[in-house]
């Protein structure tokens, strides 16, 4: 009898992705599902949505959900985390969202060492209002609203996130991961499984960027844009871990 | 009857939110409500509740959201400036159909305005004030039983209705102390949330608290469902104290402090026989239309601590039957009972009334 060695995760649904081809979302959103699922907390999850182009990703998971206003995920994700501590709640959030609208919630939700989650998509624009810069846009970034390329002088640099919220007591775990490829998807799902098991352990915020594309308004193909993270999202974006609270305990 | 208390109505408030199973608050300091916060800071370690100062007015009012989403009785409350920011996250909390009571101790405005007592905030509180098709349901004490009894009330009616509810409350109400007797207030009565994200518990298909219909015929559907919810409420939900009306000339209409104030202009009218009567708005939204209608007095007077912003809500209650008067104070002023009792003695030479 033929045995089963690949399936969907069963806390994703049936519906096919809107994402355009080649968009990051897709591998993200799957991991997080195998994730949950092998960790057996797709009964216990709450997702807190972003606004961007996964504002609708409720539609592919079998777990609750919550729409949240602009950059408020981990405001909202705070209130129901104190409402009901033993369920796993994490945000999933944009480069926008987090780093720009939603500075003063990412920043405090992690002082807080509030016990949630954020899985965070770096891509460096604005991709659900059709590519305006983002508070990620490497220096010289085309965009709609960069059209010149960012000048740091007039646009100001880019936020390092991960290493920005290393320097606070809150965080257990801070890790930035890529989905370029399959060693780094592999290391990705591993950063989220260990952000889900440190939330679980009630060890405190747990925060995973993941570098990821956006075709279309880089105006790229895929594979173009997979070569542009490769070659300049990394260099300023460097991969890693930031922060382990496991790590320092056994130090 | 219980023990009677002497409490400050904004820790009265904290009190009867308590007793009315509420055990998620979340805060930001600002004047004149800020014993609130700290009643909770106090009380709420101490029976397993949370109490959580935000960063942010914007930050508290979403962590409200998220908590009420999960299914238990959270609250917030502010003072005007605090209660702009929060107008963001109480659109969404109105869309997502959410339980939620938000306190507004109002302060002078606009702009960082004043810490003195106002009630300039009635448009903001009873038409909207974020985006969008929504109302909230508005309730106005003017003491401190009645604020404990109307915080109970508050906790019950949004729980049913799904529809957030805010307390008003002017600086005078929020600060000052009264008896208040917590076995007069309302007990609490628990819905039950299916809608709640709180986890599937691989029983149930998934729950999801949306705030976003990009098809805009789902999202008119959404809105008029709502309104149709709002069209119960009005006929069930509107409340209001009304005395001395029957012969009266004159109905005199005002909320909160202020209510107290007009008490003793028209009781001294009375004495000196003029026929006035009281009509005090309890629930600023749904406004008390009901009362406005069954009574025709050749003029009506709104008297507000700010330049007259629930005198057009009388006017569209009573559907200018008659003319309406307004006057007030702002910036944090009281009004006293010598100009009440002044502004109704130039209408009544207006309209032609002897006392």
């Amino acid at each position: 009898m033929a045995k089963v060695i690949f399936e969907k995760p069963k806390a994703l649904g049936d519906k096919p992705f809107h994402y355009c081809a080649g968009c990051s979302h897709g591998v993200v959103h799957r991991l997080v599902c195998e994730v949950l699922d092998e960790l057996d907390l797709t009964g216990d999850a709450v997702c807190v949505e972003p606004v961007g182009c996964s504002v609708t990703a409720d539609e592919y998971f079998n777990f609750d959900v919550i729409q949240a206003a602009h950059g408020r995920a981990p405001a909202v994700a705070t209130g129901i985390k104190r409402a009901l501590p033993e369920n796993i709640v994490f945000t999933y959030q944009g480069d926008g969202d987090l780093a720009a609208i939603g500075t003063a919630e990412t920043v405090h939700s992690a002082a807080r060492g509030e016990n949630i989650t954020v899985i965070f998509i770096n891509n460096t624009i604005y991709g659900m209002t059709g590519g305006q810069m983002a508070p990620t846009s490497l220096p010289g970034q085309v965009t709609q609203t960069s059209p010149y390329g960012r000048d740091p002088k007039v646009q100001g640099y880019p936020i390092r996130v991960c290493e920005m919220l290393s320097s606070l007591d809150g965080p257990s775990f801070i890790a930035r991961c890529s989905v370029d490829s399959v060693a780094h998807i592999r290391d990705a799902k591993k950063a989220i499984k260990k952000a889900f098991e440190y939330q679980k352990a009630g060890k405190g915020l747990s925060f995973v960027e993941i570098l990821s594309i956006c075709p279309t308004n880089w105006g790229m193909s895929p594979k173009e844009a997979i070569k542009r993270l490769q070659d300049e999202m990394i260099s300023y974006y460097p991969l890693g871990i930031y922060k382990d609270e496991e790590v320092k305990d056994n130090e | 009857m219980g023990e009677k208390v002497l409490m400050k109505g904004n820790e009265a408030i904290g009190e009867a939110a308590i007793r009315s199973g509420c055990r998620h608050f979340f805060g930001y300091p600002i004047t004149p409500q800020t014993e609130l916060s700290a009643y909770m800071a106090k009380k709420m370690p101490k029976i397993g509740g949370t109490f959580l100062q935000a960063e942010s007015e914007i930050a508290a009012i979403n962590m409200v959201f998220g908590a009420s989403g999960a299914g238990v009785r959270a609250m917030t409350s502010s003072s005007s400036p605090g209660i702009s920011l929060k107008s963001e996250g109480i659109s969404y909390i109105a869309a997502g159909d959410l339980p939620a009571v938000i306190v507004n101790i109002m302060r002078g405005g606009p702009g960082l305005g004043g810490i003195q007592p106002a009630q300039s905030d009635y448009f903001q509180a009873t038409k909207g004030g974020g985006h969008g098709d929504y109302h909230l349901i508005v309730l106005a004490p003017n003491g401190v039983q009645e604020l404990a009894n109307l915080t109970a009330d508050a906790f019950n009616i949004s729980d049913e209705y799904r529809i957030p509810v805010m307390l008003l409350g002017d600086g005078t109400i929020g600060q000052m102390m009264e008896p208040v007797d917590f076995d007069e207030i309302p007990k609490p009565v628990y819905a039950h949330k299916p809608w709640a994200v709180n986890g599937t518990k691989n029983k149930r298909a998934a729950n999801c608290v949306k705030t976003l219909y990009l098809t805009p015929s789902e999202l008119e559907d959404r809105v008029i469902e709502r309104y149709e919810k709002y069209e119960i409420v009005k006929d069930k939900l509107q409340r209001w104290e009304e005395h001395d009306t029957e012969d009266a000339d004159i109905i005199v209409s005002s909320y909160g402090i202020t209510s107290r104030v007009v008490e003793t202009a028209v009781k001294q009218l009375r004495s000196e026989g003029f026929k006035v009567g009281i009509i005090r708005p309890i629930t600023l939204w749904p406004f008390p239309e009901k009362a406005y209608k069954a009574v025709h007095p050749k003029a009506f007077l709104s008297v507000e601590m700010s330049m007259g912003q629930m005198v057009e809500d009388i006017k569209l209650a009573c559907e200018c039957s008659a003319p309406v008067y307004f006057t007030g104070r702002t910036g944090g002023i009281i009004p006293t009972p010598d100009e009440v009792i002044a502004k109704i003695k130039e209408i009544a030479g207006e309209v032609k009334i002897n006392g």
